[in-house]
């Protein structure tokens, strides 16, 4: 058995799959019509990627999380990350913005560039890194402040020139689909709304710096299958504008939303110590219909991890 | 969606490929940083001066003499002086505190975390009144024990009114870290021994305690050690005396360091500041070690569950 | 507990019933119970104990001489009872100890809990814990030995501080309060889950923004709470006021050059003195401990309810 990828595929692909009448559960989530959005208005192309990882390896100390990391990411699409726990793929995505920063000990080896320019170069300023390239984690996170501030926050912070932050406020709210919900209560707690709100106005947050980029730590891991459902059609939304990286150890997931998709997996060394590493990256049609790589087809037919 | 436009939300147009390598200065980061550890600095800067001027200024005093000659009022006597009576009394004090607070101490958390049912009235005002005890300031203890203690109950000025008084003055420390240490024992472990038949006070006192006698033992030297530190509730006692002999007994007169140190420092003439530095080394010492020792204690001992 | 099925335990003829006594078990509950009452039993003494003398002050002495007039002479010929200089000294010295103490408290929580390396946290914060026991009397010593003579050494006028002035005791309190402060707001701020730092990481803030906008903000009740904790003390501590903070009462004192008496100095000197039991003097000590007993009843009910908020948000 293999998934189907229900209705994302490479924006510059033009090969068109025919259902595979052997996906015999489909998830719970196409309840909520998740899987009837049209796929029309994509403009196929084949430009240089945004950001292109080279030989990544991500340290802790002198444990080696990840190693020899390479793959790209390309502009507006969305780019799943699979595997099972502990494979590296959130020490991978932690290293495309630079939140590895944040651990001490924390080192990151080989190339990042994002535009050409590498993300650690001496002279590159994390805080730069992190306005064009924004992250969504697992657990929602807004702050203990009013839903308006936890928007307003980030275009504040990063000194944004805005002529009407209420309009900005509103947009990014709008964008992010919780405007309806939370239009009359602007100023109560961002922890007063539900686990898929709160995400998906984490989400709002996150779109109110303008980024060009958007990574997402497994965004839908804490959330139940109708607020996943809207995040899912929410990002298909996003990818209109924005470059998005997904964590998921949810396989449905990836094969559903992204457009391209990288399976990790963890290897045991000789000193007994786990390493993330990357298998296999390719649109993610083929990766769930014709993987080249055995192990990744051990993990998506479920007779691995 | 169609050919894409600049929406609001999209990246700002400088965004894709803007230098990520022209660092803002940031100069406000760095006062803010330079402000924060200053704060710091000059915490301990001043605390370690003063405590060090006081070694300074006691240092002539730092012999023998200090336990093992009787305090004076005449300056002619005070090269023969030292705080002997006072040594003896905080030690006959502190050991009579240790008797009557501990055990009640101990005793009421245990009542509060394993057998009060919190949902009572007359339970939550118990922890209510513990905490508002733990605030009230030390003198009005010394009031109680003047009011009550020493005339209603006619124990008088002796070394049993100072010890019950302290013990009540530390009292909410020894029940507030009891109870902490017991909170921290996890149910898991009670449930395995009610499992196998055990009795509550069986569970409680061979399961529950033992696994918190760490934070038992630190909230119990730290409420030691500011009993022996405090001034305040002798003074309103009537201790502020020259007391040239040895408590004998628990009906017995007294003076402690603290208010011996007082009452040096009261005297108009100099020569009484280097004994009381002397005698505050001595304090010192004996506080900071109980209290290195029970901080030790915690962060060695404490089991992480 | 029912005995619907016959016990299959290997003792012959055991019931479920609860035959068995368990003595201990019952002493047991009675000592708990006992030592839980000696808690209420203290609160009970303390009001008692002040409010006896204190219903026999206002005997004589009205509530309106006691708050509104401005003199405090217990022992003097010239007997007056009015208690606002005492408050007066007892705000300035808090006021002043709370200028040193909030930012100085504050910043060495922030740079500890945001800045610091974790083994720098690890060796300092047990070290400020150690620093928040030192003996109250001891502030007082170096108040009036080493703090003063210093700030009348540097005073750049000749109308400086004199011997004891409520200056220097605000400034040797604030010294006192700064690890209290410091150690509760840092746990507050400990407190703050990563997740809320890494999101505002994640959104460009700087570490100044995470630290003023984020984690500040977040852990906001345990800060307040520390620093009415701090005000508490300050209000209630005793022997750097009596040593270094001067005696005067006669009238209010705002300058904080002079020396004047505080609630808490009043009582612990006048109760170092022989007073005779029952006299409006000695009643008067009970009066003023009235008075401080409610006004630190009130912080500590401010306090611990800023806690309980705290303790909601992250537990």
């Amino acid at each position: 058995m293999t998934y189907q990828p229900l209705h994302r595929r490479p924006k510059n692909e033009s090969e068109v799959r025919t259902v595979n009448p052997d996906t015999t559960s489909r998830p719970a989530v196409n309840i909520a019509g998740v899987g009837a959005q049209p796929v029309a208005g994509h403009q196929p192309r084949a430009a240089a990627p945004v950001m292109e990882l080279s030989g990544v390896s991500v340290y802790y100390g002198a444990y080696e999380a990840v190693r020899g990391t390479s793959m790209p990411i390309q502009e507006k699409q969305i780019t799943a990350m699979i595997g099972p726990s502990g494979c590296g793929k959130s020490t991978i995505l932690r290293s495309l913005n630079r939140m590895n920063d944040l651990i001490p000990g924390a080192r990151v080896t080989g190339s990042v560039t994002y535009h050409g320019q590498d993300l650690y170069a001496k002279d590159v300023d994390p805080i730069e890194v992190r306005r064009r390239i924004g992250m969504v984690f697992q657990k929602p996170n807004p702050f203990p402040k009013s839903i308006y501030d936890n928007v307003a926050y980030g275009p504040r912070v990063t000194g944004m020139k805005v002529a009407n932050m209420d309009d900005l406020v509103e947009k990014a709210l709008r964008d992010a689909a919780l405007w309806d919900e939370v239009k009359d209560k602007l100023k109560s707690s961002g922890l007063s709304l539900s686990g898929g709100q709160q995400q998906r106005l984490c989400i709002a947050r996150t779109i109110a710096v303008k980024p060009e980029i958007i990574l997402m730590d497994e965004p839908c891991s804490a959330l139940d299958p109708i607020a996943t459902a809207k995040i899912e059609d929410l990002m298909f939304e996003l990818s209109n504008d924005y470059t998005i990286v997904i964590v998921t150890h949810n396989m449905q997931q990836a094969a559903r939303v992204s457009h391209y998709t990288s399976f990790f997996t963890a290897e045991v060394d000789e000193k007994q110590e786990r390493h993330g590493r990357l298998v296999e990256f390719t649109n993610t049609s083929k990766l769930f219909t014709n993987p080249t790589d055995k192990r990744t087809e051990d993990y998506i037919t479920g007779r691995f991890g | 969606m169609s050919a894409p436009t600049l929406t609001p939300t999209r990246p700002e147009p400088s965004a894709p490929g803007a230098a990520l390598t022209q660092r803002r200065s940031r100069p406000g980061e760095v006062a803010f940083r330079l402000a924060m550890q200053s704060c710091l600095v000059i915490a301990f800067g001043v605390l370690a001066s003063l405590l060090a001027w006081v070694l300074i200024k006691g240092w002539n005093r730092l012999d023998s003499r200090l336990w093992t000659e009787m305090p004076t009022g005449l300056t002619s006597r005070l090269d023969g002086a030292g705080v002997q009576s006072a040594l003896v009394g905080t030690l006959w004090i502190i050991s009579l505190v240790a008797v009557i607070c501990l055990p009640i101490g101990i005793l009421s958390a245990i009542y509060l975390e394993e057998y009060a049912d919190n949902t009572r009235w007359y339970n939550r005002l118990l922890e209510l009144n513990i905490q508002n005890l733990a605030g009230v300031p030390s003198i009005i203890f010394g009031i109680l024990g003047l009011g009550i203690i020493a005339r209603a109950l006619g124990l008088g000025f002796t070394v049993i009114t100072a010890a019950i008084v302290l013990s009540l003055l530390v009292l909410p420390v020894v029940i507030i870290a009891t109870r902490e240490a017991i909170r921290a024992v996890p149910q898991s472990i009670r449930q395995a021994s009610y499992a196998l038949g055990a009795t509550k006070w069986q569970t409680v006192s061979r399961q529950v305690l033992p696994s918190a006698v760490p934070g038992i033992a630190t909230g119990s030297i730290l409420a030691l050690s500011r009993a022996i530190g405090e001034a305040a509730p002798l003074i309103v006692l009537g201790a502020v005396t020259f007391i040239t002999f040895n408590p004998d007994g628990l009906d017995s007169a007294y003076t402690a360091l603290p208010i011996q140190i007082y009452t040096f420092i009261t005297r108009p003439q100099a020569e009484f500041a280097e004994l009381a530095a002397g005698a505050i080394v001595l304090l010192l010492a004996i506080v900071l070690v109980m209290n290195s020792i029970a901080i030790f204690v915690r962060n060695r001992f404490e089991k992480r569950w | 507990m029912t005995t619907s099925t016959q016990s299959a335990g290997s003792v012959a003829g055991n019931s479920l019933r609860r035959g068995r006594r368990r003595p201990i078990e019952s002493i047991v509950q009675v000592l708990l119970v006992a030592a839980a009452l000696v808690s209420i039993v203290t609160t009970v003494g303390i009001v008692i104990a002040l409010a006896d003398p204190t219903i026999e002050f206002f005997q004589q002495v009205s509530l309106v001489e006691f708050f509104t007039t401005t003199s405090w002479t217990p022992t003097f010929a010239q007997k007056a009872y009015g208690v606002l200089p005492l408050v007066s000294a007892t705000l300035v010295v808090t006021a002043i100890a709370l200028i040193i103490a909030v930012p100085i408290g504050l910043g060495s929580a922030i740079y500890l809990s945001e800045y610091a390396k974790p083994a720098t946290r690890r060796v300092l914060k047990p070290i400020i814990e150690l620093l928040a026991g030192v003996p109250t009397v001891v502030y007082g010593f170096v108040a009036l030995f080493a703090l003063n003579p210093l700030l009348q050494k540097w005073w750049p006028t000749d109308n400086g501080p004199g011997f004891q002035n409520l200056l220097i005791a605000g400034i040797a309190m604030g010294i006192m309060i700064v690890p209290t402060i410091a150690s509760i707001s840092e746990d507050s701020m400990a407190a703050v889950p990563r997740s809320l730092r890494e999101g505002a990481y994640a959104l460009a803030s700087t570490k100044m923004q995470v630290s003023t906008r984020v984690v500040v903000p977040a852990a906001i009740s345990g800060i307040v709470a520390a620093v009415v904790l701090g005000v508490s003390r300050a209000v209630g501590e005793t022997m750097i006021v009596t040593i270094a903070g001067g005696l005067t009462s006669d009238r209010v004192v705002f300058n904080p050059l002079e020396g004047a008496a505080t609630m808490t100095a009043f009582i612990a000197n006048i109760s170092s003195g022989d007073i005779p039991v029952g006299s409006l003097d000695y009643d008067s000590v009970f009066a003023v401990g009235a008075l401080l007993f409610l006004i630190t009843f009130a912080l500590n009910a401010v306090s611990i309810r800023m806690v309980r908020r705290f303790r909601e948000v992250y537990e």
